[in-house]
């Protein structure tokens, strides 16, 4: 009975689950997203509880200064549109046109991080630091540096990625063996928009 | 992978045009004369009604199935829950902090 099974296992097709995915790429990049959200929404909600619980939290949007972050939100903003465009263009088989929106998305998050490295340069000269500031709560300048810093990482990672991508479909002459590499990277790439949107919100204008 | 329009596209330009007039509407929210909790809560319902749009459009979240959709927001509702975890504590110790602010006149930070 036993020998039969075996026998019998090799040539029975994998059973379908409701978690069975069309792409497994496209679901281990899912899994791996929702590690990271609760990463950053851990690190929001800290700091929420760490506002409400000083009495001298400086007014973001007046010590931060919300016009170069406009910007920069709506740099990472046009930067998904050129990813989908990217996207949109394999799938009608334009491998020259991906390439050209992935490099146009990639320059994007290029800009977004030298936006940021010249906003925190101005800050850090302003008195804005990890270990104070002059303007409230100690916590506040803390904060802001873990969470922009770890959002700037994967924007930088993310840049890295997308030029990775670039060459991934410069190797592959037809378009659709590359099509699921391109919607994976733009799965990130969301994503490092997605939580901008959020950090925009919840730690400048809030 | 058989064919290469895995789904359809959505019409992308429209989402981009969502997404900028929202963002435009929370910058110029920030500097209207209402109520702290009005603006605050306007800001977070915007926040998260554009963080939708990204996930269902730009992520295709809306074009998969519904396991996908399900793993997708328990983020969200991880982080809710622990917003609500450390309201108490944060009520609690704000408490304490308003009292010790009023004691000492020049206390540095």
């Amino acid at each position: 009975m036993t020998t039969d099974a075996a026998t019998l296992h090799g040539a029975v097709e994998p059973t379908e689950t409701p978690l069975t995915p069309e792409s497994w790429g496209k679901l281990g990049m899912w899994v791996f997203l929702v590690g990271d959200a609760v990463g950053f929404g851990v690190l929001l909600a800290s700091y929420g509880a760490m506002r409400a619980t000083s009495a001298d939290w400086p007014s973001p949007y007046e010590v931060l200064g919300i016009n170069l972050t406009a910007l920069m939100t709506f740099l990472l903003i046009c930067s998904s549109v050129t990813m989908v465009k990217a996207l949109e263009w394999l799938s009608k088989g334009d491998r020259a046109r991906c390439r050209l929106f992935l490099l146009a998305t990639a320059a994007g998050g290029a800009i977004f991080v030298g936006l940021q490295g010249y906003e925190w340069s101005k800050l850090i000269h302003e008195g804005l630091l990890i270990s104070g500031n002059p303007w409230g709560s100690a916590l506040f300048g803390a904060s802001f540096f873990i969470v922009t810093g770890f959002h700037g990482l994967h924007v930088t990672a993310g840049v890295i990625y997308l030029i990775a991508t670039i060459r991934w479909v410069t190797n592959r002459p037809d378009p659709a063996a590359s099509y699921n590499a391109v919607e994976i990277t733009g799965l990130y790439w969301h994503f490092v928009d997605l939580v901008w949107i959020m950090v925009f919100t919840f730690m400048y204008l809030l | 992978m058989t064919a290469t329009a895995g789904h359809k596209h959505p019409d992308y330009m429209k989402i981009f045009w969502a997404l900028a007039v929202l963002t435009v509407v929370e910058i110029a929210i920030v500097f209207l004369p209402m109520s702290k909790i009005v603006v605050g809560a306007a800001l977070v319902v915007m926040a998260v009604w554009k963080a939708a749009l990204v996930a269902m459009y730009f992520m295709h979240l809306r074009f998969e199935t519904r396991t996908l959709g399900a793993i997708a927001v328990t983020p969200l509702a991880i982080a809710t829950l622990l917003v609500f975890l450390l309201l108490p504590d944060g009520m609690a110790v704000d408490h304490k902090t308003q009292t010790k602010k009023a004691a000492p006149a020049g206390a540095k930070h």
